[in-house]
């Protein structure tokens, strides 16, 4: 391991984000914060939903950021890279593991995955005031559940990016993102699916699941949670997992 | 501390498509069957290749597309595992210690890899952050770097505007900003106009003085000959001929070629062909690339001492034998003859 290497390339990737500011924040917050702004403020004060459904949306759409960001800014950048320009290769050349240059983008991932979800409360609680209560009673399990999120979704991303081509970018988001978001628990607890009792089961496998109901369980305790001790273990796995396959697919990318 | 480049015995066979770079020698074309009950479709792109190239050394690798002149570079970078065989840079095995070697190469590929992301003065400055240098002696290089090739002018623009031979400019610019012992260059003058062509030239001898080896692959002939020391000549794989331009071109027999096209099919006329003095050898050709096949099967290649002289000599035989002389091309001594000469078939092909 040779830290200047690895510093310096997230530096250049901290140079390369500094430099999309403006287009990478709209792309991360505006969708979001629409749907926060329609539900959680426009249905709600029509009477259309309960005022308690401010605090249950807002986990939800913290989680969907902190996914949504980390898969996108490790997978776009690498399924680029890795194209017809071969742009990595410049850093596949520099004096290092190559595992090393896929942690970097996790390390980096997981960095702005984490910045999103913590700036989504701020921001929703904004739009959303007054009648969001938010019980942080665990700060510790909450920083926990935070950073096997961020982490999760930068290990999605690396394992997304090293796995797809240019031409399925569309397909990523219609097959992949879209049904996890939806079957995520993001707009619902997990409890509200006791109706569907087979749905309730199938939608376990969806890691999404776990990072909104570990954020409702650490962030609004008072609403129906899976179990924190559940999710943790749930996240570790799913960190491993991707972790894992993400890797093993880079190494595959890089090396012909 | 000088480094020299050593294979031996190197093999690879690719089972999935290989990298771009390779350029376009490989056909992939129907050999994929649906549903995947075809075995993988196995290119032989590396068989066996042993090569010793001394530290200090401009050394040639020069072949046709798809001879394995890429892949040979991608597995001394680390960039392709080899199937079989091994490859050393100075003393470090390329695949057990990647990162050593990483540091002493620097890598220019066929096709410009610049981080679309950046301008061209970053993209030197982060290079050189990658390699560890300070940054007073990162922005003096990129500095020198940028002047030397002649791209001040554009050096805080981003890249992705520039012309193909600026982005070849700045990828050697790139490759030797960390000072490599050795330098490889894949077909570095593609694209090129001639005026940069030379200033490129220029500076890889000047690396070269330094004491630096440098590997380069080309199919360009006179590219070869004005920078290299010692060459080697590939194909499908296979080192077929190695040593410096001049004992390669004093090796084809007589040195001029003349390649002949005429009307009808004449073997008798070609024994009689060998009869003409200076004449060493004389083929008969069947280019099955030829587009025009009719021709293919009526050519001949004459390897003689002389040139033009013989023209009419041929002349007046295949006018006394009836035979139609429809064309006539003379090349003089040349590494491109000397790969004819060696695989039936133009580098060009």
């Amino acid at each position: 391991m040779n830290w200047k290497t690895f510093l310096a390339l997230l530096g250049r990737d901290a140079h390369v984000a500094r430099r999309n500011l403006v287009p990478s924040l709209l792309q991360t917050f505006l969708q979001p914060l629409m749907f926060v702004f329609i539900f959680g403020r426009v249905m709600v004060s029509s009477g259309y939903m309960p005022a308690a459904y401010k605090s249950l949306l807002l986990p939800g759409i913290m989680a969907i950021s902190m996914v949504f960001t980390g898969v996108w800014a490790v997978a776009m950048p690498l399924i680029a890279e890795f194209q017809f320009t071969r742009e990595i290769e410049d850093r596949l050349l520099a004096p290092i593991e190559i595992s090393w240059l896929a942690v970097e983008k996790v390390f980096f991932g997981t960095f702005q995955a984490l910045v999103a979800g913590l700036a989504v409360i701020p921001a929703g609680w904004l739009l959303l005031r007054p009648g969001v209560e938010l019980n942080l009673r665990h700060p510790l399990s909450f920083a926990a559940v935070t950073l096997l999120v961020a982490l999760f979704s930068a290990c999605g991303g690396l394992a997304l990016g090293c796995s797809m081509s240019q031409t399925h970018i569309g397909l990523m988001f219609s097959m992949v993102l879209t049904p996890m978001i939806f079957f995520g628990c993001t707009y619902y607890p997990w409890s509200a699916l006791a109706h569907f009792p087979i749905l309730q089961k199938v939608v376990l496998v969806n890691p999404l699941v776990y990072a909104s109901e570990g954020l409702r369980g650490t962030l609004v305790p008072q609403f129906p949670h899976l179990p924190v001790l559940a999710v943790f273990v749930a996240l570790t796995i799913f960190d491993a997992l991707f972790l894992g396959i993400g890797l093993r697919q880079f190494h595959r990318k890089a090396v012909s | 501390m000088l480094a020299g480049i050593r294979t031996r015995d190197l093999r690879k066979i690719y089972t999935s498509p290989p990298p771009l770079a390779s350029g376009g020698g490989f056909g992939f074309g129907n050999t994929r069957g649906k549903g995947n009950k075809q075995p993988k479709p196995e290119i032989v792109a590396l068989d066996g290749l042993s090569l010793e190239i001394a530290p200090g050394e401009i050394f040639g690798l020069l072949g046709p597309n798809g001879a394995g002149k890429s892949t040979t570079v991608g597995i001394l970078t680390t960039r392709v595992r080899p199937t079989g065989g091994q490859a050393w840079i100075g003393e470090h095995d390329v695949w057990a210690e990647q990162v050593v070697v990483k540091r002493r190469i620097g890598v220019v590929q066929q096709r410009p890899n610049l981080d679309f992301s950046l301008t061209a003065r970053e993209i030197l400055l982060f290079h050189g952050a990658y390699f560890g240098l300070d940054s007073h002696e990162r922005t003096e290089r990129a500095k020198a770097l940028l002047d030397r090739f002649k791209l001040s002018d554009r050096a805080d623009q981003m890249v992705r505007g520039f012309s193909g031979g600026m982005m070849q400019r700045l990828s050697i610019a790139r490759a030797m900003m960390h000072d490599p012992q050795v330098l490889f260059l894949d077909e570095p003058s593609a694209g090129l106009d001639p005026q940069t062509r030379l200033l490129l030239w220029e500076i890889i001898r000047e690396y070269n003085q330094r004491g630096k080896t440098i590997l380069l692959t080309t199919h360009n002939m006179e590219e070869a000959d004005a920078l290299c020391q010692r060459l080697a000549i590939i194909d499908h794989g296979r080192n077929i001929a190695l040593g410096t331009p001049r004992e390669l071109k004093a090796s084809v027999p007589g040195g001029f070629l003349l390649r002949l096209r005429f009307g009808q099919h004449a073997p008798e006329l070609l024994a009689r062909l060998q009869t003409l003095a200076g004449v060493r050898e004389v083929r008969a050709t069947t280019d099955s690339n030829d587009t025009d096949s009719d021709n293919g099967d009526h050519s001949a290649d004459v390897y003689a001492d002389r040139g033009g002289s013989l023209v009419s000599e041929i002349a007046n035989l295949a006018s006394s034998a009836s035979i139609e002389l429809c064309d006539v091309h003379i090349s003089e001594p040349s590494l491109e003859n000397l790969f004819l000469h060696h695989t039936g078939r133009s580098l060009r092909d």
